[in-house]
């Protein structure tokens, strides 16, 4: 009994360690009062300062359009991808894809961003909204391949053969047979590669120089000081993710999509 | 078509945005500006400045991966034992700040325990000295163990969930005390969780920029602030083939430490398709 209360107050703290502080930011997100010292009542002024804000609300138009971009993309891309490496026999070319994907994932984002941004640079490529889609879809599309990878070695492989025996066309086997079966892992990938690119900074940082992403704004604004505004971006952006994952753990346990 | 061309448009993308840019890292590392092959970028970094950045990195993200070993390893051990099995929702409360943006975490810490801060205010209210905290090592690391350690937690949860349990009972009966039973059956037995997690602990807190800027308060260059420097503060062209070879150092020293960690996995317990 004793060893059982322990366990539970020792991961209530690690909780309590995890979350304090967002639940502080979401609280000063609500006051009246500009300091962090004292609460000077409830107010949605932040908010409201949030939404009048051209800086800001062009931001979430940025951060918008690159993330649905970069997730349309990155599914067609990332499960097209998984078919086709599903099928191959096991050898150099299945290997290599597979470890180019393992790479990708390990790669610390300031490397990928750096080196990305050198490619642009060097092929005279304006950093902008342009070049920071192209660096989410790289990022964005292994998670989609490896969400879509189980549900391929799950289905049955004498389905799609007897759709071709009964006389169907591959093309036709594809989207009639394989695709709806697949269809689970597909949504799932294109949530979490949307939920990564929606929560990215640093490669968005490296690969744009002139459209801002939410996150970019939250670095520019934290380096100058603390601004409640901000608090009330990151609650929405919290809010944001914190759906976002509910709705993919819903679908499949998290953590074996991580 | 075959089937198996449907992964072309994959495998063009992948190395065209992940390995065609990595190759201009190496390119930019070895030539000066004129685009002349030079060693000149890696002798420039043997300078007492940069080697303590480097030095400052490395222990930082040491001693944070320590941390979040000795506090993640009980943490994953009782989630994942019987009393919390049933109920998965705690996994899932841990899990949820590891997919949240990290300069969000970070900044609601520069609220906690800057000089006017909340930790401050009530130290002052209960009669005490303010304590200066954004600017010091302890404020840098306890941001970065607080950004990493999920990170640690779930890979170890997720081998010792995994583990066959009849194999510490058979320990038990064969009279080893728990002490013995956790050293010799419980830790061999998870260690391929153990080395994903200081993996994915040290390779970013090793990596990390932004989090040393913010709670640091400039104070301390770490790898990733030089990086972010030469490429984004001086003008890119003169910074860009320093940063690249600094970018490559660290990528190196981050490949070799993971093969290191990766031979102590394969020792451990049968290779699983983990994906980390």
């Amino acid at each position: 009994m004793v060893k059982k209360a322990f366990k539970r107050v020792y991961i209530a703290l690690i909780l309590l360690f995890l979350y304090a502080p967002i639940a502080v930011m979401i609280t000063l997100s609500f006051n009246a009062s500009k300091s962090r010292a004292s609460w000077g009542g409830f107010s949605m002024e932040w908010y409201a300062k949030l939404f009048n804000s051209p800086e800001i609300m062009n931001a979430l138009q940025v951060t918008l359009t690159v993330a649905v971009v970069a997730t349309i993309f990155a599914t067609i891309l990332g499960a097209l991808g998984a078919i086709g490496i599903h099928a191959m026999r096991k050898g150099w070319a299945s290997n290599m894809l597979m470890n180019l994907s393992h790479l990708s994932m390990t790669t610390p984002d300031i490397a990928t961003g750096v080196s990305l941004m050198l490619m642009f640079v060097f092929m005279k490529v304006p950093l902008g909204m342009g070049t920071m889609i192209m660096a989410h879809i790289a990022f964005d599309t292994p998670y989609v391949l490896f969400a879509v990878l189980p549900k391929l070695s799950q289905m049955s492989p004498s389905t799609y053969e007897a759709a071709l025996d009964l006389g169907c066309r591959p093309g036709k086997a594809l989207t009639k047979v394989i695709l709806p079966q697949i269809m689970p892992g597909i949504v799932t990938g294109a949530l979490l590669s949307f939920t990564m690119s929606l929560d990215d900074f640093v490669v968005s940082y490296f690969t744009s120089n002139t459209d801002q992403t939410l996150s970019m704004i939250v670095y520019s604004a934290a380096r100058r000081g603390i601004e409640p505004t901000i608090y009330a971006l990151s609650t929405l952006m919290f809010l944001a993710v914190l759906v976002l994952l509910i709705i993919i753990n819903k679908r499949t346990a998290l953590e074996d999509v991580m | 078509m075959k089937r198996s061309s449907y992964a072309a448009p994959y495998g063009i993308w992948m190395v065209m945005f992940t390995i065609v840019p990595l190759l201009f890292v190496v390119y930019f590392a070895f030539t000066s500006k004129t685009g002349a092959f030079t060693f000149d970028n890696f002798e420039k970094f043997m300078k007492p400045m940069y080697l303590e950045a480097l030095f400052l990195s490395l222990k930082l993200a040491f001693f944070c991966t320590v941390i979040c070993f000795l506090i993640g390893y009980p943490a994953a051990k009782f989630l994942a034992s019987k009393d919390f099995s049933k109920n998965k929702s705690f996994v899932i409360l841990i899990l949820i700040p590891m997919w949240m943006n990290f300069l969000l975490r970070t900044y609601a810490w520069v609220g906690i325990l800057e000089d006017t801060g909340i930790v401050n205010t009530v130290l002052e209210f209960m009669g005490l000295p303010r304590i200066q905290m954004i600017g010091t090592e302890g404020a840098v690391l306890l941001g970065m163990v607080y950004n990493f350690l999920p990170f640690m937690i779930l890979p170890i949860y997720t081998v010792l969930k995994k583990m066959d349990t009849r194999v510490i009972e058979a320990a038990e009966d064969l009279g080893a005390n728990p002490i013995r039973v956790f050293w010799r059956v419980t830790l061999p037995l998870s260690m391929p969780g153990v080395v994903s997690g200081i993996t994915m602990v040290f390779m970013p807190a090793a990596t990390t920029f932004a989090i040393s800027r913010l709670l640091g308060n400039g104070m301390f260059w770490l790898m990733g602030d030089l990086i972010d420097y030469q490429f984004r503060e001086i003008s890119m062209s003169s910074g860009q083939n320093f940063g690249s070879a600094m970018s490559l150092i660290m990528m190196v020293l981050i490949i070799v430490s993971v093969g290191f960690l990766r031979r102590f996995e394969d020792k451990g317990q049968k290779k699983e398709g983990t994906k980390w």
